[in-house]
């Protein structure tokens, strides 16, 4: 009798199984899958929560994994939408003529040191001399005789990309410590003594400190008309057709209500701020009509 | 009579038990073996388009210091940096992990009696139970500004990894061993006794000596551990895929080069491959690490 009672146990657990997962599938809810940049997350997620509320019946589901697991999970069609810090265009083996792109909002990054480090301000020449290791003491810059410990951003990452497109303009980064995310680069730029990096806007503190480029300040207003150069949109890519959900859901990310409210709150700059435009091949022109 | 021929030739209710059985557990053992093989060839069939499809040379993947496989035009792919880094925190992490296992082991089997094991071991099964992210921010607050204040440098760099693996690694050394020393026979210690040796000549002349191939297994599958473990020495290693000149130097492993970059990479690009030619490189480690267990564990004495 007792392997018999095991038999049923089997039966009903993979009974149980086959029932909990049919769940997901059966239910009328219309799903939408969005996967991507672990930099868009914490806004679509915000966003996705309060559609979600309103809207009865759709089921939003946000998962980080990077710009490039999003931009090939949507174009391979995993996907609904695939989140993206980077163009299509600039990434390797994305075909972006397949995709549909939708800015959803502008993301700051500027230059942080910790906060022993007595300057405010650097030229974007020396920025970049630190970057590529033509400097490495603080002295040379206006500072005291301190070694400077660069702390530079995953390779391919989005903040990357944008940070060498402005800064670097082609020259090669000093092999440096690489860090992947905004999280841990603050925590080691506030404990490390001669510490520089790079952070999004929503991440300054007051534990850090960040530094101004030829005295024009990170702040959105100055990203609105470029004077303040590194910024980058966030992508929300769609295939050719998306699904009516996505298409919705895309809507209300752009919506005013998100844009004024959300996006602001979470440290982003609003996609209808904007006075200039950054085109896929890296140029800024103004937007007709912004001003 | 035919009641009893037929009652003889159909299959009692124990046979076909007995092939219900055995028809689970080869479901199973398919299901298992199907999972390993599409992971083999995965990992296996991206790791080798890096040197087949996408044509970089495979000496150069072992011996060059450069690692940047999205530069163009000449895409750079020296793992040389990774695989000396990872290594160097294993073979580090396990040479000083070791002491400490066996003293701990020694302490529950032969030393402390039935209360300090009863303490000792939820203890040490508790350590593998943290999440190793929790292992990653301690090292972060605090190894690393320890390791800065000590030996200097920016305190990220192989000597803070090593600190973090040892007490990963810890565990695992520690509960292996203590299986093996339990095997070791009784009549070994009494015997020992009997022939006026002291407690410490016994533990250190006769029980050690007849556990050392399960010693060895231990330590080794402590490096296996240490050789994979990806979040909390990518947080504390600093990531520099720079080839190592000391020890308090950033540093990177095959592990966390592959955890910051392959969501930033697309499936089929060479930065993507490159990747996974580094996933292979772990995997046929770990087979390194198995078989060097099973070489050992055939020459143990029981």
């Amino acid at each position: 009798m007792k392997s018999f009672g095991k038999g049923i146990l089997f039966t009903t657990v993979i009974a149980f199984i086959l029932v909990l997962s049919g769940c997901g599938t059966q239910s009328q809810k219309k799903s939408v899958t969005i996967v991507g940049s672990t930099a868009l997350q914490p806004l679509v997620e915000k966003a996705a929560a309060d559609y979600q509320v309103k809207h009865d019946g759709v089921d939003i589901t946000v998962q980080g994994g990077g710009s490039g697991t999003g931009l090939s999970q949507v174009q391979q069609g995993a996907v609904d939408i695939g989140n993206s810090d980077v163009y299509a265009e600039q990434q390797d083996g994305i075909d972006a003529k397949k995709l549909v792109d939708n800015r959803v909002a502008v993301v700051g990054m500027a230059p942080v040191v910790n906060k022993d480090v007595p300057i405010k301000n650097i030229s974007m020449l020396n920025l970049q001399k630190i970057f590529t290791g033509k400097i490495t003491n603080w002295k040379e810059v206006g500072g005291p005789n301190q070694k400077i410990v660069v702390i530079n951003r995953a390779q391919g990452s989005g903040i990357r990309k944008s940070f060498e497109r402005v800064v670097l303009k082609g020259k090669t980064a000093l092999n440096a410590q690489e860090q992947d995310s905004n999280g841990t680069v603050q925590k080691i730029v506030q404990a490390t003594p001669g510490a520089i990096s790079y952070l999004s806007f929503s991440y300054f503190n007051n534990q850090i400190k960040h530094l101004s480029i030829d005295n024009v300040q990170p702040t959105a207003k100055n990203v609105v008309n470029d004077n303040w150069k590194i910024w980058s949109y966030e992508h929300m890519y769609t295939k050719q057709n998306p699904s009516k959900a996505a298409k919705d859901f895309i809507k209300y990310m752009t919506s005013e209500t998100v844009q004024n409210n959300l996006v602001s709150d979470l440290g982003y700059i609003s996609i209808h701020s904007m006075k200039v435009e950054l085109t896929p091949d890296d140029k800024v022109i103004p937007i007709k009509g912004a001003e | 009579m035919d009641a009893v021929k037929t009652e003889l030739m159909k299959k009692s209710k124990a046979s076909r038990q007995d092939q219900r059985g055995k028809l689970i557990s080869l479901f199973c053992i398919f299901l298992i073996m199907l999972v390993v093989l599409s992971i083999l060839y995965m990992i296996t069939s991206k790791g080798l388009a890096t040197f087949f499809e996408n044509k970089m040379s495979f000496t150069d993947f072992f011996t060059k210091k450069v690692w940047n496989p999205s530069a163009k035009p000449q895409p750079l792919v020296g793992a040389l940096p990774m695989i000396v880094g990872s290594f160097g925190v294993t073979v580090l992490s396990a040479i000083l992990a070791a002491p400490f296992a066996i003293a701990t082991a020694v302490f529950m089997t032969d030393i402390s009696g039935k209360r300090g094991q009863a303490i000792l071991q939820p203890v040490i099964e508790l350590l593998v139970g943290i999440p190793s992210v929790v292992y990653g921010f301690i090292g972060l607050t605090v190894v690393v500004p320890f390791t800065r204040a000590v030996f200097g440098g920016t305190g990220f760099g192989i000597l803070s990894g090593t600190f973090v693996l040892f007490v990963m690694v810890l565990p695992t050394v520690t509960s292996m061993y203590v299986d093996s020393l339990k095997a070791v026979p009784r009549f070994y210690r009494e015997a020992s006794l009997a022939l006026g040796a002291t407690r410490w000549q016994t533990i250190y002349k006769v029980i050690i000596r007849a556990s050392i191939p399960g010693l060895l297994t231990a330590i080794i599958f402590g490096m296996a551990r240490a050789f994979g473990e990806a979040l909390a020495v990518q947080m504390v290693i600093g990531n520099a895929s720079i080839l190592p000149q000391d020890l308090v130097s950033p540093a990177s492993t095959l592990t966390s080069v592959l955890t910051t970059g392959i969501g930033n990479t697309v499936l089929g690009t060479l930065p993507n491959n490159a990747l996974w030619s580094l996933a292979l490189v772990l995997l046929l480690m770990s087979l390194v690490f198995n078989l060097l267990t099973r070489f050992i564990g055939k020459k143990g004495a029981f």
